[in-house]
């Protein structure tokens, strides 16, 4: 399966990616901003994920909850995200409504600031504060995803401090922040937008030149710092965090090469072979033959600057101890980084990934956030074509070259969850009924 | 056109120049849309087949639907149709379920097996070429089965440690307390789909064995094949595969859902140290059958389904308490839960109660705005085709008929 893909760059230097397909009446809009949390400064952590809250805060032309409302009214939906080095914003709506999409996306790239408040900046710090209570600190396990990168980066890395930020930091964000930000990253020769579902393109490249064509390119960047890290620790590293779960879980990060480059290719299959589905070294070693584990996976953090991480992510069973399920991770890590894989293995994983790949590639949205991806992190979106080649040239070989090579005991952080004592409540405790006046 | 906002740009250097903005586009013509054709063949031996064929991408599903739900659990043993509907994955006749495993993985598709309230399924999506191979994996996981005894003690202890997470868990524990509230003590919606630290132990590798002989009938299965594949080929495969399959379906059971409280009450749920207050509100509503069905659903676009609906832009937009506020109904073909839903900053709690009350109150005592009700409805229009792009998602939407309507 082959996707269409047509990419061409505007002389503001917005990268526009174009991908038709008739099969049903939609299509899905995608841009791509190259800045994350990994741009932010000291003392200012959670500021590009606040940011993206306030991109939806509305644009000169765009009223406070406009932009939400008009996508949504024209039958579509919607959504940003935030990660280490790229922030994402996209829609999908009925094909008639593309112009509406693209005219949102350029109304904000090119004139949010003078919808930028402070009672909208106030609002959107609670909300994302909230979420940080949600998704962080009232789940179990909910740290992880900050701990891991902390333990895995040094502390002056870019990857290392929190996505989601500190409370304090929060605090600290202010409209000069935004406006600076804004005019630093939110320029077009620092974006790609994608278009991916139900359009001509002869309509949609002048619908873009009429949106985009007048935003005016970015100034100078400030350069990232450098961000390569050896691709091993040179020592194992552990952080152990007692926290309000009911099962011990233990995440073992070992550093590796980034995504894209040969060994990522090979990692992904090796990481499918530990910890995807039920033929998986883990699901039938740690599951269960031996007891240990209610659930295990596997996979690849896709980070494409300076190292990327291959994660194991192990709950225990009940009654298991910490140290027995960290234990067990470990010499199946071990097993895997001494003796390697065989070709059965491989086939099996790669037909896996096959199939994931066609399969969700049948979204437009999905369609567009690869083509934008690609294109974001190497310059040619059409490289997602390439992806099934890329995985079936693995062979056992160079998965077992990839274990020797990375996955040793001195290239391992452990990241292991203790559950604090008395944290479990029992149906029974849901008697304290009180009746309200209705 | 900033007017009297302060803006971000004040005591900095001006911004460079911005255009001028063209004005916001009016939509272009519509293009039709329709939900996939799909053709139902019922064989001799009642069972049926549904078949939408697509062939945009090299790909088909297979979903069985069978009449085997949680409703259909005995009494005492809560939880036995879903531990069955996972242990489907367990091994059949001619293989263990490792061999199972390998030979569903080296199709490069996935097994995927449960049961809801209503209904058991079984699914997998492969690449064409695969297809035929797949669905006869499918089949003989079906009807033939094994349950071997180890297998089906390793999934209760896995229920078990699903139940110790969610005994944890604010988010889990506030959707089992919702649903003992809302129903009587003797609905079986009172008590967890899954079962429970109770139920589960009193369940045998016989008892598994004897749901499935009971329930899993041809005639009590609805399989639906979206892809690219023909009608003929689908029925075809069907008939090879399923076609001298014998049975007959029990009765459908009509399930007592009963509410619990006949008028308003607040409940607490002591958490300790919880960062966040997990925040249910709900009562039990009506099954996906009633005649009301699509003015409620647009209804509850309008209160809390939507984004800029009334409940997310009053506990999050205009108060910022919380990350989300959404409001759903669990579509079942008994009386089903309707459910406010939100994580509330702990000391907004009281405040988030009061104005999610004052929003329900209004949505009975008013009418909705022309504003409110044509963004609703443009809204579910709209997206409806974005909602089946996908072999899976075609699937599901007639898999979601099947279960919630008997359809």
């Amino acid at each position: 399966m082959q996707i269409p893909v047509e990419s061409y760059r505007l002389p503001n230097g917005l990268q526009v990616v174009l991908s038709e397909d008739h099969t049903a009446p939609i299509v899905a809009v995608n841009l791509w901003y190259h800045v994350g949390s990994a741009n932010e400064r000291t003392g200012r952590t959670g500021f590009a994920h606040l940011f993206e809250h306030m991109l939806f805060q509305g644009s000169e032309n765009v009223g406070a909850n406009e932009h939400f409302e008009f996508v949504q009214r024209a039958g579509g939906t919607l959504n940003g995200s935030t990660w280490l080095d790229r922030t994402n914003y996209y829609e999908t709506l009925p094909s008639n409504q593309l112009a509406l999409a693209l005219w949102l996306e350029s109304d904000r790239m090119a004139r949010l600031l003078p919808a930028m408040t402070q009672p909208k900046l106030d609002t959107q710090r609670d909300v994302v504060k909230n979420e940080r209570r949600w998704s962080v600190d009232n789940q179990p396990y909910g740290t992880w995803w900050e701990k891991l990168p902390a333990l895995c980066f040094p502390p002056e890395h870019p990857f290392h401090h929190s996505l989601i930020g500190s409370m304090d930091d929060l605090d600290a964000a202010s409209l000069e922040d935004i406006a600076e930000f804004f005019r630093t990253y939110y320029t077009p020769d620092n974006a790609v937008v994608t278009i991916a579902g139900d359009f001509s393109g002869v309509d949609a490249r002048a619908m873009v030149e009429t949106y985009f064509g007048a935003v005016p390119r970015g100034g100078d960047r400030p350069a990232l710092p450098d961000m390569s890290v050896p691709f091993t620790y040179g020592g194992p590293q552990r952080d152990v965090v007692p926290d309000a779960c009911a099962l011990p879980r233990v995440f073992v990060a070992s550093r590796m090469p980034v995504l894209g480059s040969d060994e990522y290719y090979a990692a992904s299959v090796c990481a499918a072979i530990l910890g995807l589905r039920t033929c998986s070294r883990f699901e039938q070693s740690l599951v269960r033959t031996q007891r240990v584990a209610s659930s295990a996976s596997c996979f690849t953090f896709d980070l494409a600057k300076g190292a990327d991480l291959f994660v194991a992510d192990v709950t225990a069973l009940p009654d298991i101890t910490p140290e027995r399920l960290e234990a067990a991770v470990h010499a199946e890590l071990d097993l895997m980084h001494e003796h390697g894989v065989t070709e059965k293995e491989v086939q099996r994983a790669i037909a896996l990934t096959e199939t994931h790949f066609v399969t969700s590639l049948q979204s437009a949205a999905e369609r567009a956030d690869q083509l934008s991806r690609f294109a974001t992190y190497f310059g040619d979106p059409a490289l997602v074509n390439e992806q099934p080649a890329r995985y079936r040239a693995v062979t056992a070989a160079h998965v077992t070259a990839f274990a020797r090579d990375y996955l040793a005991r001195h290239n391992r952080a452990t990241l292991l969850y203790v559950p604090l004592e008395d944290d479990h409540v029992s149906d029974d405790t849901v008697a304290d009924t009180t009746e309200v006046a209705a | 056109m900033s007017g009297g906002t302060s803006t971000a740009a004040s005591g900095t250097a001006p911004a460079p120049s911005s255009p001028t903005a063209p004005p916001r586009p009016a939509p272009s013509a519509v293009r039709p849309y329709s939900f996939p054709a799909f053709q139902t063949r019922i064989l001799p031996n009642g069972l049926r087949v549904v078949v939408a064929p697509v062939h945009a991408h090299p790909v088909v599903t297979v979903l069985a639907v069978v009449e085997a739900g949680a409703t259909r659990d005995p009494l005492g043993k809560h939880g036995l149709a879903v531990l069955t509907g996972r242990a489907l994955a367990e091994g059949t006749a001619t293989m263990s379920a490792l061999e199972l495993a390998e030979r569903v993985e080296s199709l490069g598709t996935v097994l995927d097996t449960g049961a809801d309230w209503d209904s058991s399924i079984v699914q997998l999506t492969a690449l064409t070429e695969r297809a035929g191979d797949a669905f006869a994996v499918l089949a003989e996981v079906l009807r033939a089965p094994s349950f071997p005894a180890a297998e089906m003690q390793r999934l209760a202890e896995e229920r078990l440690s699903d139940l110790t997470q969610i005994r944890a868990e604010p988010r889990g524990l506030a959707d089992v307390a919702l649903n003992r509230l809302l129903y009587a003590a003797t609905s079986r919606f009172a008590r967890l789909a899954g079962g429970d630290e109770r139920s589960i132990p009193t369940i045998t590798r016989d008892d598994i064995a004897q749901f499935h002989a009971e329930h899993f009938t041809p005639d009590a299965v609805a399989l639906i094949v979206v892809g690219d594949c023909t009608v003929d080929a689908a029925v075809k495969l069907a008939t090879q595969h399923l076609g001298d399959w014998q049975g007959v379906a029990p009765e459908t059971p009509s399930p007592d859902a009963s509410r619990r409280f006949s008028d308003c009450r607040i409940h607490l749920v002591a958490k300790p140290d919880a960062q966040q207050t997990e925040l249910r509100l709900g009562h039990v509503a009506v099954p996906r059958s009633h005649p009301d069905y699509f003015p409620v659903v647009v209804m509850n676009a309008i209160l809390g389904g939507l984004f800029s609906s009334r409940l997310n832009l009053n506990l999050r937009e205009k108060h910022g308490f919380t990350y989300g506020a959404h409001s759903a109904f669990d579509w079942r073909r008994a009386a089903s839960p309707f459910e406010v839903s939100s994580a509330v900053q702990t000391d907004k709690c009281a405040d988030a109660v009061r104005e999610a009350l004052a929003e329900i109150e209004l949505m009975r005592q008013e009418a909705v705005s022309e504003e409110e009700l044509s963004l609703a409805v443009s809204y579910l229009d709209g997206v409806f085709p974005i909602r089946f792009e996908t072999t899976a998602a075609i699937a599901g939407g007639l898999e979601e008929l099947r279960a919630t309507l008997g359809w």
